[in-house]
């Protein structure tokens, strides 16, 4: 927020003076507000493992993270490569396969991956789109410097913390938006509708049907499933409300079954189509993958998209980009060590201390080494593991971070913070300006997961 | 719309309704005990009765104190009728149907939730019971305030009411069936204190008697607490008020889907029975058979509801 000088950074200018003159007792109260709102909206998510917390809320912090039209476009038009060039790696990698051909990625990190589905070979699904919505995990260590940490290209999550958040600050502080022009992201869902629906099946007769697909109730993110399926008006379905039946995919209703054209599902892969993956699958919809492969269902994302946004197949991702861009990537990798290789499982043992460990499959937070702050004891259990399994992890430098400004009891005080733009594919890619900002609660944290304790902040970016 | 949502509408509607029958059951049963002190056990036990939770409850407890019958009606998580178990369903299912709900009815069911399972969480003292009860009262208030004030009169509106008044027709004929020796005239002495104390303790379950007052000029006569609990239109917890109402939201189903099913012909015949009889005829009956004839057909069409809008 503050440049080196402690002047506030520009895009922060304007509503540094408001924060000025701000009572503080006021902002507190506010803050109590938020989180009642949150509170009575049930915006929580589920921590699995922690029987007594069912439902939990993400702390919100009140000052939002600024980002200049300028930056902005930087970002944008990085991210934009880079979301065509995980499409066009899908479609190659089920099909042709040039990019092994032309020895850029290695085939076995392909055909060994659980990630990689068999069944989507040759498959195209319709309008060519395999990854729909992305949610493209960025961080900032200097001024003109992002780095992108992962593609989460499967199915993003979070969507709704944007909104909401979004929606909180514009009740609470009303006047800010005045003073500001923040470019606005309420529009999200339509476009996620319309986006859905420009890649309906080209059998579809008339308006494409839109569905969004929760495995329930106990789901970790059923308050975002629910949220989009009522912001777009359309239904949230289960698998035990979808049916098979003369070739389409079709809900059960109170008139009946009606056909669905376009699935959005937030179900994983493999519990998709027990007739073709997990057999005891209960979530899914036995045949929906024949129905799939007939071309007569969309499914967003499709399935075998992992496969892009795997940790391991991250660290080829600027060969990715400029194999089937030509040009450079815009937005830089983190430096990554692939365990699996000799030499990189050496060094990374070697610098344990400085380096930050994840599993190639792992998500949330969950089963990571952040060296800098892991006892030493830590540090050598995670070593055996290191060595028993290699080819389970990458490893990468702990980057220093920006810093944003959050409350705290005495006052504010900087916190590591990262950002997850959204980004929808159709016949066009439309990203949305923002998106959700994690940030670290605890002083010198580098953990933004919410699974792991994070906060979430509004994010603004301005108009020119 | 899926038939899983109108399955959700339904139940939703169903728990909250019974959340409230179970407070008022309390209510009752407590203004009876601080008034008819000699009453005891006897008082409670039917209490629980006509919650349809006395099984449950011996079980539990070897005789029927004020302290845990109330105990049991408002917190007990193994008491599926208790008002916490049947706020828990009632926002389980609001949960699964949350894109059926407008905000603010998604709202109260949440914050009706919330403030009640932290008001439950412990014993509740004596003391502070009138509180308490009235909380839960307030809150489902605000559950139906909002959802009358907010939803669109289509489908799902239909199904939340049908809902509301298949359990609220069952929770009426279930406290006649409990008490329904008290309003036969073979053994009702006309006016004795006894029946008096009995007949005030129906009207009060049912929050009726104040109405009961206006309509019958205060005149206690078993026939007239029959009348007004069976057959009264007016009376918005008579078996005829609830199925007026079932069948109207019944007869919008079938002619928004043009579509119609067992459920519409059970409805219409109990209709036309309750509008066309008197309640002597009921007494010739047999008031006895009559409410549990009731009850299973009631059950029935709660079925055929399920079976023709394909809950499952």
């Amino acid at each position: 927020m503050m440049n080196a000088d402690n002047t506030p950074r520009p895009p922060y200018a304007t509503y540094n003076e408001w924060y000025a003159n701000q009572d503080r007792a006021r902002l507190i109260a506010k803050s109590k507000e938020a989180e009642n709102i949150f509170r009575k909206t049930g915006i929580t998510f589920a921590v699995y493992g922690h029987a007594d917390s069912a439902e939990k809320l993400i702390p919100f912090d009140l000052i939002p993270r600024i980002i200049s039209a300028r930056e902005w476009r930087r970002l944008a038009q990085g991210i934009e490569q880079r979301v065509l060039a995980l499409n066009a790696f899908l479609d190659d990698i089920y099909h042709k396969q040039e990019i092994i051909k032309a020895g850029r990625i290695p085939r076995e990190l392909i055909e060994k991956n659980d990630a990689f589905l068999p069944q989507m070979v040759g498959m195209r699904p319709p309008g060519g789109v395999y990854t729909h919505i992305v949610g493209t995990d960025i961080v900032r260590t200097g001024e003109d410097q992002f780095y992108v940490l992962e593609d989460n290209a499967r199915t993003p999550s979070g969507v709704s913390y944007m909104l909401e958040n979004r929606e909180t600050m514009m009740q609470m502080f009303p006047e800010l938006f005045y003073q500001n022009r923040v470019q606005p992201v309420e529009n999200y869902p339509y476009l996620l509708r319309h986006s859905l629906a420009a890649v309906a099946p080209p059998g579809c007769e008339g308006k494409p049907r839109v569905a969004v697909l929760t495995p329930g109730i106990y789901n970790s993110a059923y308050y975002e499933h629910a949220f989009l399926a009522d912001m777009m008006g359309v239904e949230l379905v289960e698998g035990s409300d979808l049916r098979v039946i003369d070739g389409k995919v079709r809900m059960r209703t109170t008139r009946g079954y009606e056909a669905i054209d376009v699935l959005y599902r937030r179900v994983d892969d493999d519990y998709l189509d027990p007739l073709t993956f997990k057999p005891e699958s209960a979530l899914g919809i036995p045949g929906i993958m024949d129905v799939y492969r007939a071309g007569n269902i969309t499914i967003a994302n499709a399935p075998g998209t992992g496969i892009c946004d795997d940790k391991a197949i991250y660290s080829y991702m600027p060969e990715i980009v400029e194999f089937y861009t030509g040009r450079k990537a815009l937005l830089e990798n983190v430096p990554t060590w692939r365990c699996s290789e000799p030499s990189s499982l050496q060094y990374v043992l070697d610098n344990l201390a400085d380096l930050v460990v994840k599993e190639v499959h792992g998500s949330g937070g969950y089963g990571m080494l952040v060296g800098p702050t892991a006892s030493k004891k830590e540090r050598a259990l995670f070593a055996d593991k290191l060595k028993a399994r290699p080819s389970n992890y990458i490893a990468q430098p702990t980057l220093s971070l920006s810093t944003v400004p959050i409350m705290v009891n005495k006052g504010i005080a900087p916190r590591h913070v990262d950002l997850r733009p959204y980004v929808l594919v159709s016949d066009k890619v439309q990203i949305i300006p923002g998106g959700l900002t994690r940030v670290a609660l605890k002083a010198g944290s580098l953990v933004v997961n919410s699974s792991q304790g994070g906060g979430t902040k509004d994010t603004w970016v301005l108009e020119d | 719309m899926l038939g899983r949502t109108a399955n959700g509408l339904y139940w939703m509607f169903r728990y909250i309704e019974r959340a409230e029958n179970s407070a008022r059951l309390v209510d009752a049963g407590l203004r009876m005990s601080l008034t008819r002190s000699h009453l005891g056990e006897d008082n409670w036990e039917s209490v629980l009765q006509s919650s349809g939770v006395i099984d449950i409850y011996e079980q539990r407890y070897e005789s029927a104190t004020s302290a845990d019958a109330v105990d049991f009606l408002l917190r007990e998580t193994t008491n599926p009728s208790s008002v916490l178990s049947c706020i828990e369903a009632a926002r389980s299912n609001a949960r699964m149907v949350r894109t059926a709900l407008t905000r603010e009815t998604w709202e109260a069911v949440n914050e009706c939730y919330l403030d009640l399972k932290s008001m439950l969480a412990r014993r509740v003292k004596a003391a502070d019971l009138p509180e308490v009860i009235d909380a839960i009262k307030r809150k489902t208030g605000l559950i139906r305030g909002a959802f009358h004030g907010t939803m669109l009169r289509n489908d799902l509106f239909n199904f939340s009411r049908i809902g509301t008044f298949i359990e609220r027709a069952d929770n009426t004929a279930r406290i006649l069936d409990v008490k329904y020796y008290v309003l036969l005239p073979a053994v009702s002495q006309v006016g004795t204190a006894i029946d008096n104390v009995q007949w005030e303790s129906i009207l009060r379950s049912v929050s009726a008697h104040r109405s009961y007052g206006w309509v019958y000029e205060a005149e206690y006569k078993a026939a007239n607490i029959a009348d007004f609990l069976i057959l009264n239109g007016r009376m918005p917890r008579s078996l005829a008020y609830c199925y007026d109402k079932i069948n109207s939201n019944l007869g919008y189903l079938e002619r928004e889907y043009g579509e119609r099913h067992n459920a519409h012909d059970t409805s219409g015949n109990t209709l036309k029975s309750l509008r066309n009889c008197s309640i002597k005829d009921v007494m010739d009956q047999g008031l006895h058979e009559y409410i549990e004839t009731f009850i299973t057909q009631n059950n029935r069409l709660s079925q055929e509801i399920s079976d023709g809008y394909r809950f499952y």
